[in-house]
């Protein structure tokens, strides 16, 4: 059994000029242990999908349809108190960028021992103190760390130490949203391995949602790639890039330079991603697709299993193969 | 100074003074420097893209804004087209403005929302008095829109910023610099805050640019993989200085420095079966005020001697327009 499984999953946010579709029928599966890579274009979804799992939506927000099942519970129809004892003792979230996430007025140990002593109250304030500098040290940050303010840390110190906090209540899944970005290329590369090292060390299922397919490659077992609020791709990453099967996956690899590869041009997707107030019909890539048929523009594709593997996309191309 | 050289940079040094207290001031011995760029040299050819590569704090963006006379050097010295503008006032630049631009980074901070696509695209042609009548105006507008792919380009001049995608403003800002027929162009990350579909668009479009305009391009970034496809040549900055240049080839597949090393390192490849063993540098970048003596570098360096805390290394050719400032490299 898969330790995350979501189905179907349905997240609008209600505006005035009506819902805004932002995460709308996505479904995939973590299993204990595996890395997932969510990628797509800002504006995709995949924040959305982040938020939903941790029932964190703002207020606009709701989850409309579909199953969030953390091994046998659904989390989407239990109760606010029910999802206080899940929420970071069982999955938890390493928030967008470091450089704000913190609070400036506490210290880092003020704001780790905070995260420890709301979720696990057997703890008294000596052992949460202990706990977050056995975590600062596994994060590779020196104890004494515990006593610096967020604008005494680096880019990079700030977000481990923010890994830290999201592993202070040892959770199964951890969701990394866009854990590199905004920091150095070398920065990144430490945060990424910590990242790694601590996926084998406890055996955490991780979610790890970016824009960018290189770090999916360079990290993740299996990625799902997500378009105006629908995943269009789930493959194993070893495939993603030898046999994409979806023209937006294709477009994406194509968008990004191979440092080492020989110098080409580099061809972008023509157009800008749709309105999710109003989406487009059919395949909400066509207008975009430069294989889009007659069939694209009235028919929605659902994903589909290609060959023998766990290869699935939503696309027209490949409903006979 | 050969001639065709658009920009030549020698021995360029920029140092911000560190504002501290009234009191500190009093009692303090010196005044400390944060020394953003320390003594860089570099040249730029005709229809040269040179990019100028490093992490945040390594004073790329400065050395952009210097070489632009934005800001004035402390020393050193700037020549356009074999023309010494070190010491030229604002008023000696106007002219030049219009052969020397930049594309800023992010789109949707450096267009005024106020005004339409025409009216940001010919404020610079009526600044310069490139035209002599509404009319010429026009034509030019339409054509600069025509050459960013803005088509039809009667649909575009009556919209207003917030009417346009990310990548279409980028393209707004990209025209506005070109439409001026600049002879060289600092572009300080233009593509960092765009989507990933389109960030090679804007990038394809550079290229394009640089051949039918005949510019030269400083292409400032922190990413040596698009660095790698749109340069000639690049240069590697850490702390104020260059620590190797050289083709782009060379810097990506026989880098000399364990910084420039390092860097490539850390880039992740879009290719599991390659994933990146063991990093080779820890920590991150010390503060650019008393950065460390002797070579920048030493450390975070896996390799740095004795000789490394204690003399400064110079830049020196090591193969032909290869130069690294490393006592132990080669």
């Amino acid at each position: 059994m898969p330790l995350l499984d979501v189905e179907n999953l349905r997240t609008y946010y209600l505006t005035r000029k009506g819902p805004v579709k932002a995460v709308d029928g996505v479904g995939f599966q973590v299993k204990e242990g595996q890395a997932m890579g969510l990628a797509g274009e800002s504006g995709c979804g995949k924040t959305t999908v982040a938020m939903s799992i941790m029932k964190i939506l703002p207020s606009r927000g709701r989850i409309t349809e579909g199953k969030i099942l953390l091994k046998d519970l659904d989390i989407v129809k239990i109760s606010e108190k029910e999802m206080k004892k899940i929420r970071w003792k069982r999955i938890s979230l390493v928030f967008q960028g470091a450089m704000n996430a913190l609070d400036p007025l506490y210290s880092l140990g003020d704001q780790i021992v905070e995260a420890i002593l709301t979720h696990e109250p057997r703890f008294n304030k000596k052992d949460a103190r202990k706990r977050a500098e056995e975590l600062l040290e596994l994060v590779g940050m020196e104890r004494k760390r515990i006593k610096s303010y967020p604008h005494e840390l680096s880019g990079g110190m700030r977000q481990r130490g923010l890994i830290a906090m999201a592993l202070s209540c040892k959770p199964e899944l951890l969701i990394a949203d866009e854990p590199g970005t905004a920091l150095d290329v070398i920065v990144q590369a430490q945060v990424l391995s910590i990242l790694e090292d601590l996926r084998k060390k406890l055996n955490l299922a991780v979610i790890l949602i970016t824009h960018d397919l290189s770090i999916i490659a360079d990290t993740c077992d299996k990625a799902a790639i997500m378009y105006a609020g629908k995943i269009v791709e789930y493959v194993d990453v070893l495939d993603l890039f030898e046999d994409p099967l979806h023209p937006y996956t294709q477009g994406l690899i194509h968008a990004f330079p191979n440092i080492k590869s020989a110098r080409t041009r580099m061809s972008s997707i023509p157009g800008s991603p749709p309105d999710l107030l109003d989406p487009p019909q059919g395949c909400r890539f066509h207008p975009r697709c430069m294989y889009a048929m007659n069939i694209c523009k009235k028919e929605e594709p659902t994903l589909t299993k290609k060959g023998e593997k766990e290869h699935l996309a939503a696309c027209h191309l490949y409903v006979n193969i | 100074m050969s001639e065709d050289n658009v920009i030549e940079v020698s021995n360029l040094r920029k140092l911000f003074p560190v504002r501290t207290g009234f009191l500190r001031t009093l009692f303090s011995k010196q005044q400390s420097y944060v020394r953003a760029v320390d003594g860089i040299s570099f040249d730029i050819k005709t229809k040269e893209i040179f990019g100028l590569a490093g992490e945040s704090g390594s004073g790329k963006t400065t050395a952009g804004r210097l070489v632009l006379k934005i800001i004035d050097p402390t020393s050193g010295k700037i020549f356009f087209k074999g023309k010494n503008i070190t010491a030229f006032t604002r008023k000696d630049m106007k002219p030049l403005r219009q052969k020397m631009q930049t594309v800023f980074q992010d789109p949707y901070e450096s267009l005024n929302p106020r005004k339409n696509v025409k009216d940001i695209l010919a404020e610079g042609l009526r600044i310069q008095k490139l035209v002599n009548s509404e009319k010429e105006a026009e034509d030019r507008v339409i054509k600069i829109l025509e050459d960013v792919k803005l088509v039809p380009p009667e649909e575009f001049v009556t919209r207003f910023p917030h009417q346009l995608s990310g990548g279409q403003r980028q393209r707004v800002a990209v025209a506005r610099t070109f439409i001026l027929n600049p002879e060289f162009v600092v572009a300080d990350e233009p593509i960092s805050m765009l989507d990933v579909s389109i960030r090679a668009e804007i990038l394809n479009l550079f290229l394009n640019l640089v051949d039918e305009f005949n510019v030269s391009i400083l292409y400032i970034t922190h990413d040596l993989a698009t660095a790698r496809h749109m340069c000639h040549r690049i240069a590697v900055m850490y702390l104020g200085k260059i620590m190797e240049m050289g083709t782009a080839e060379d810097i990506v597949y026989e880098p000399l420095h364990p910084y420039t090393k390092a860097l490539i390192l850390a880039v992740p490849v879009p290719d599991p079966k390659s994933r990146r063993t063991k990093l080779a540098v820890y920590g991150e970048i010390p503060s650019p005020i008393n950065p460390p003596p002797g070579c920048r570098f030493h450390t975070r360096c896996p390799i740095a001697e004795e000789i490394c805390q204690k003399e400064e290394p110079e830049l020196v050719a090591k193969g032909k327009d290869h130069y690294v400032a490393c006592h132990k490299a080669g």
